[in-house]
């Protein structure tokens, strides 16, 4: 499903070099449940970041679903994020000023569907994560756990086949982590969705089938 | 799509009120600005009444004389008009009067300033005064030197009161007491050659304005032509004449005076080598581009740190599929929906300053009204706003790097 061969990162400054990922290879495979370990700074998010399209690699290749994506164009790469991958975030990334429903259907403004069609797959993704009682709600007035579930239906709304989450249990009490970790192993087990997670938690990332260790920028397991 | 544009649009404008109170007061404030200016040169330039013959008519107004110790320009001596410009061939009438003087009257022991001035028979006929009673004083009444007056309605109103008809009344001004004959439409003073409370004629005055051969006076001039062909011939027989007359004295070797069309003679300066259009025009255009140029600027300041303000929302939004393009194109919907709020406001304060300067008589006469070829420039002015104060700040942020814009919060 993703491929990566040979990735760099560089972050480079006026007066100092900084090697954020060496030479890392993977592949996951899909339906995989994958996550990612490592101290703070050792390149975790960046790595998710590159795998997702968010991030250019300085060096290397990725491919995903068999189509490599280092010529698209900022639409090409767009519309690509748009159709195959869906994101979450620990600390959800919200639009506050839009209502739970709004913030849903975000990813299929970007697509040709009609208003109808928005509201009832949004409806739908907000029912998988038990939060259809809270469509008008703002994402203020909500809990943690409820948040990071709206930031998932968002992320799930367009069938995505790959879910990258950076620290989705990181700003909640192991409750509501274990809550969030459920609701993404049934989307990886009923759905088929593959999914890569950074995480700082041993339980959480051994629930996974598989635990890739970063460290200083290389992968050590 | 739009919907959701909208939504996050009036969101946005409610949570930040002071930013947005700002923005909305640079647009409306602009837009009044420009409608009450607009709405004053209509009326001043483009308003023809009472000189509705003005496509076959050309304005004499000033003279400037000048020789080796100086220089001297006024308006025109009533002999120089009748005597020079009234011998011209292709003028079919030249209407003559003087600019309008001051004076006071009493009215129960009351003080009325009034303002009069004198004119010849032939400038009733190339004006068309809308009277609302009586008519103009003829060319037989001006040669007897009867003391006739047409008064304007203003006039009537504060000196007879509110009575039906005065024609046939007496009216008292410095001193001597004129019978009316006419009552007029008001004009506004701002049509400075035109306006007056009182109009006389010429031969009452205790002037006798016949005597003398100075070339410079109190007197302007309007000259008809047969027809509008006949303009240019009127305005080259005008300027042949003044290369034909005697100076005036000893101490000027050189003379100008041109015949001309209503607004060049509008904003005559009386300086021959200065074109009081240039000078006019060029004031206008620095006064619209300074009230338009600011706010802009402070617009795309304001929507600078709006946007910023968003980076998280750029991230996600570009995160779950948004190209730059599409973050450029709602932005610019959301700065247009600012500016269009910004506008209706503006139109709304136009039409409430317009009320106060008619209802307050700033101006005396001038009674403002908005043109709505204006409120269609001044919207689509709006629109170009919204582009203009939009369009960087959108490109700008449009380009933000993903993580970057997610990092931000």
């Amino acid at each position: 499903m993703i491929r990566l061969q040979n990735i760099e990162k560089v972050y480079r400054t006026d007066t100092i070099e900084t090697l954020a990922l060496n030479s890392i290879s993977l592949d996951v495979a899909k339906g995989e449940f994958l996550s990612i370990m490592g101290p703070s700074g050792c390149g975790k998010s960046t790595l998710l970041n590159i795998m997702g399209l968010l991030d250019t690699p300085s060096k290397g290749d990725i491919k995903i679903s068999d189509q490599k994506t280092d010529h698209l164009s900022d639409k090409q790469l767009a519309q690509f994020r748009n159709q195959k991958l869906g994101f979450i975030f620990q600390s959800y990334h919200l639009i506050n000023d839009l209502q739970v429903l709004d913030n849903v259907e975000l990813p299929l403004l970007y697509r040709n569907t009609t208003a109808k069609e928005r509201k009832m797959l949004a409806t739908e993704a907000l029912e998988k994560v038990g939060l259809s009682n809270r469509i008008k709600h703002f994402p203020t007035q909500l809990s943690g756990g409820q948040r990071q579930r709206v930031a998932i239906a968002r992320a799930i709304v367009g069938r995505p086949e790959i879910i990258l989450a950076d620290e989705p249990t990181g700003n909640l009490d192991s409750a509501m982590g274990n809550e969030i970790m459920d609701i993404l192993i049934n989307l990886n087990r009923n759905e088929g969705t593959t999914i890569i997670m950074v995480t700082h938690d041993e339980n959480m990332a051994h629930k996974t089938h598989r635990l890739v260790r970063l460290f200083d920028g290389s992968q050590v397991q | 799509m739009l919907k959701n544009y909208f939504k996050i649009a009036i969101a946005v404008l409610r949570r930040r009120k002071f930013f947005t109170f700002i923005s909305l007061f640079g647009i409306s404030f602009t837009l009044t600005i420009l409608l009450v200016l607009t709405a004053f040169l209509d009326k001043v330039v483009g308003d023809s009444y009472p000189d509705r013959k003005r496509d076959r008519s050309l304005y004499v107004t000033h003279l400037q004389e000048s020789g080796k110790d100086g220089q001297s320009s006024s308006t025109l001596s009533y002999y120089f008009l009748n005597h020079f410009v009234g011998s011209l061939k292709t003028p079919v009438k030249l209407g003559i009067s003087s600019g309008y003087e001051g004076t006071n009257t009493y009215v129960n022991n009351k003080k009325l300033a009034v303002n009069y001035k004198y004119t010849n028979a032939d400038y009733w006929e190339i004006m068309e005064y809308d009277f609302t009673e009586g008519k103009a004083f003829s060319k037989q009444q001006i040669d007897n030197a009867d003391k006739v007056a047409v008064i304007s309605e203003d006039m009537k109103r504060d000196y007879f009161g509110d009575i039906p008809s005065v024609v046939g009344k007496y009216i008292e001004a410095d001193n001597v007491k004129y019978r009316v004959i006419g009552v007029v439409k008001n004009v506004p003073i701002t049509s400075y050659n035109l306006y007056s409370d009182i109009y006389l004629p010429y031969t009452v005055s205790k002037t006798d304005f016949t005597k003398g051969k100075g070339y410079l006076g109190d007197f302007t001039g309007v000259m008809l032509a047969k027809s509008t062909d006949d303009v240019p011939r009127m305005r080259d027989e005008y300027d042949a004449m003044m290369r034909r007359i005697p100076m005036e004295s000893k101490q000027f070797n050189k003379m100008y005076s041109h015949a001309q069309s209503y607004i060049r003679s509008y904003v005559e300066t009386g300086n021959e080598s200065s074109s009081g259009v240039t000078i006019v025009f060029t004031a206008i255009v620095i006064f619209v581009l300074l009230v338009t140029v600011l706010p802009t600027l402070n617009l795309v300041n304001i929507n600078i740190t709006r946007i910023m303000e968003r980076s998280s929302e750029i991230g996600v939004r570009k995160a779950f599929g948004a190209s730059s393009g599409t973050l450029v194109y709602q932005f610019l919907v959301e700065n247009i929906i600012l500016t269009f709020l910004g506008g209706l406001i503006g139109v709304v304060l136009s039409f409430i300053a317009i009320q106060v300067l008619n209802s307050f008589r700033l101006i005396p006469n001038l009674v403002l009204s908005i043109n709505f070829t204006v409120l269609g420039i001044g919207l689509l002015v709006c629109f170009f706003f919204g582009l203009l104060s939009g369009v960087y700040p959108a490109w700008r942020m449009s380009k933000l790097n993903v993580v970057t814009a997610l990092k931000a919060q």
